[in-house]
């Protein structure tokens, strides 16, 4: 056994699992806010790559320019989800919502696919490339500061939570929607807050997985591993996400070192499916779940 | 409700098409139905066993979804596993073709209850999620087993016989698809004049107070998977027997989408509604493939059928929500409503 190379793997899958973390705790926003299951989160993921690979190579935007610029559109495609299609949903079966996302995601993949065709593209580079070298290990440069990126944006928006208005009022939402509303709250505001910051937490996430490994039209089986994720932590829990995320990141890494690239997602929905058996609200979740 | 139709039994109140006219309208479907394959040209047989195999499939998901409440995005992974069976007993054993379709429906069974088992700890969107799973397991075991199922480059399936006939045209397929369409949907509509249909549509309604009217809750969940995968494993395998090729990228996530799309659009908890919902959602990437080459070149760029396969999956996804914002109950209640108009016309409802 070579530990240097068991170290190098783990910490690759540790900064893969930054990303699945950043991408989870969009997914948590959204559903400790709004309640909706959003199987489109690695769509949305998907499409925020597509923009700044439009702003950044179709429009020959400066990546200082293109990346805010993406994140912006990205913001507002968030808005115009929530008031468009998520919206109108209010108070119907929580299947139904979901359904919707359903919905969402395949129109995704469809819109990505006509503009841009099915084939994998290219984003341009924007992150430092010399390797990383810990003692006998390399870290591949984007890996690294793509963890960097990930756990920067997570701390900047559990502290947004925890002090600003808008994230201690989403608080507020989440833990019990009358009472929320009743001290003034503009809950509706609320919900379409959550959408946008979650849009923009995937956007970022898309950007630095997209500059990983390319952008293509199936990027949204990220979004799969991301699903595994937040069940792994509890789908409410901020914290799960962030655990969740680097566990499954990891066992990716080494099922996909040690028995082969094509198990990882075999791996991860194994996983999957013993959590819900085993414990179904997750590492960290609310223990509300009926048992029906 | 309808005037005049008193009930004087009560197997006449429970006959599933009581009136006069319903039952001449189905002896002139019948006869529209045997009629078909000699008037219509070979796309349109190829379409009709199609959408036919579909029925079959959406059926299956509506029991589970519309009649259960239980959402689940691995129908296409049943349909796989049915379609394997098929394929490999069609090769290995070369069993008669009814022996194994049943086969197929009793595979896909197992492993819809296998599927549905976390529904002992779970409910609703949690399932939905596991279901996925179900489908990236069924396509890895599709892709490495390579011995049974051949790996990526699949089976193929050698012509099915019935009394010595080779079924290996449309129309000497549809002789049998249809037929046996036809007894699935029977079957699905009497299933909700049973107790375990009722006890669905119970659980679907409030599971608490279904498990307070006596129903248990977690045989009755995997008995709805079972039935589900049941249809959806039968479907698979008459897909087998139709395309005569199986392969692991037979049965993609967007063929499960496909057929909840199809559950949402005809109607949910409604037998007719599987059936409009298949028809419509079957006929949508044909209508598209019609508007899309009628476009001028221009418009489109040099290739239209690379423009086909996006515009069909944006299609599908608008289908599913537009259906869900503006007429949640699906063509059904369309149907529904048109048929109210007629019957009290010149006054509306």
């Amino acid at each position: 056994m070579d530990w240097w190379l068991l170290f190098e793997i783990t910490v690759a899958g540790i900064g893969t699992g930054g990303l699945y973390a950043l991408t989870g705790l969009a997914f948590v926003l959204i559903y400790k806010a709004t309640k909706v299951v959003n199987i489109a989160i690695g769509e949305m993921l998907m499409i925020s790559a597509y923009i700044f690979f439009a702003l950044s190579a179709g429009m020959g935007l400066p990546i200082w320019l293109a990346i805010p610029g993406a994140l912006l559109v990205s913001g507002a495609f968030g808005a115009l989800v929530e008031r468009s299609i998520i919206r109108p949903m209010l108070g119907e079966a929580p299947i139904s919502s979901f359904m919707v996302t359903v919905g969402l995601a395949s129109i995704l993949v469809g819109l990505v696919e006509l503009i841009w065709t099915a084939d994998q593209q290219r984003l341009p580079e924007f992150l430092p490339n010399k390797h990383i070298q810990i003692g006998q290990a390399f870290i591949s440069p984007k890996i690294f500061y793509g963890f960097w990126i990930a756990v920067l944006l997570i701390g900047g928006v559990l502290l947004l939570f925890r002090f600003w208005r808008g994230g201690v009022a989403l608080q507020a939402t989440a833990s019990d929607q009358a009472a929320a509303y009743s001290v003034g709250i503009n809950v509706p505001r609320v919900f379409a807050l959550s959408w946008v910051a979650a849009a923009t937490i995937a956007g970022v996430a898309g950007i630095v997985v997209g500059s990983i490994g390319g952008i293509s039209s199936v990027m949204g089986v990220f979004g799969l591993s991301v699903l595994v994720v937040v069940i792994f932590g509890g789908l409410d829990s901020v914290l799960g996400a962030l655990v969740g995320g680097v566990i499954v990141g990891v066992i990716e890494s080494l099922t996909g070192f040690y028995i082969g690239g094509e198990y990882k997602l075999l791996a991860t929905f194994s996983l999957l499916v013993l959590i819900l058996l085993v414990r179904p609200y997750g590492l960290f979740g609310k223990h509300d779940i009926e048992r029906l | 409700m309808r005037i005049g139709s008193a009930k004087q039994s009560y197997a006449a109140d429970a006959a599933l098409f009581d009136s006069r006219t319903q039952q001449a309208w189905l002896v002139l479907l019948m006869l529209a139905l045997v009629a078909f394959p000699f008037l219509a040209g070979e796309y349109w047989l190829y379409l009709a066993c199609l959408v036919a195999i579909n029925i079959v499939s959406t059926m299956g998901l509506n029991i589970l979804t519309g009649y259960t409440g239980l959402v689940s995005l691995g129908q296409a992974a049943f349909m796989g596993l049915g379609a394997y069976t098929v394929a490999i007993l069609q090769a290995r054993l070369g069993t008669p073709m009814l022996v194994n379709l049943l086969a197929a429906g009793v595979v896909a069974m197992v492993a819809g209850v296998l599927v549905g088992l976390p529904s002992l700890r779970v409910k609703g969107l949690y399932l939905a999620i596991a279901t996925i799973a179900a489908g990236v397991i069924t396509h890895f075991i599709f892709g490495h087993f390579s011995q049974l199922t051949g790996g990526s480059s699949g089976i193929t399936v050698a012509p099915a016989q019935v009394f010595g006939i080779d079924l290996d045209s449309s129309f000497r397929l549809y002789w049998v698809i249809v037929p046996l369409t036809g007894l699935m949907l029977v079957g699905a509509a009497n299933l909700f004049r049973t107790r375990i249909g009722r006890a669905f549509i119970a659980i679907r309604d409030r599971d608490i107070s279904a498990a307070v009217l006596g129903i248990p809750l977690l045989p009755y969940k995997l008995l709805s998977f079972a039935i589900a995968s049941f249809y959806a494993g039968v479907a698979g395998g008459l897909f087998a027997y139709f395309f005569r090729a199986v392969t692991p990228e037979s049965f993609p996530l967007l063929m499960s989408i496909f057929f909840l799309a199809a559950v949402i659009v005809g109607g949910m908890g409604s037998v007719l509604g599987s059936v409009l919902g298949a028809v419509f959602m079957t006929m949508v990437p044909e209508v598209l493939k019609l508007i899309v080459s009628a476009l001028p070149a221009a418009l489109v760029g040099e290739n239209a059928t690379l423009v086909l396969s996006p515009v069909r999956t944006i299609v599908f996804g608008l289908m599913i929500v537009l259906f869900l914002i503006f007429e949640p109950h699906g063509l059904a209640e369309i149907w529904r409503r048109t048929r109210r108009l007629f019957h009290l016309w010149p006054f509306r409802t």
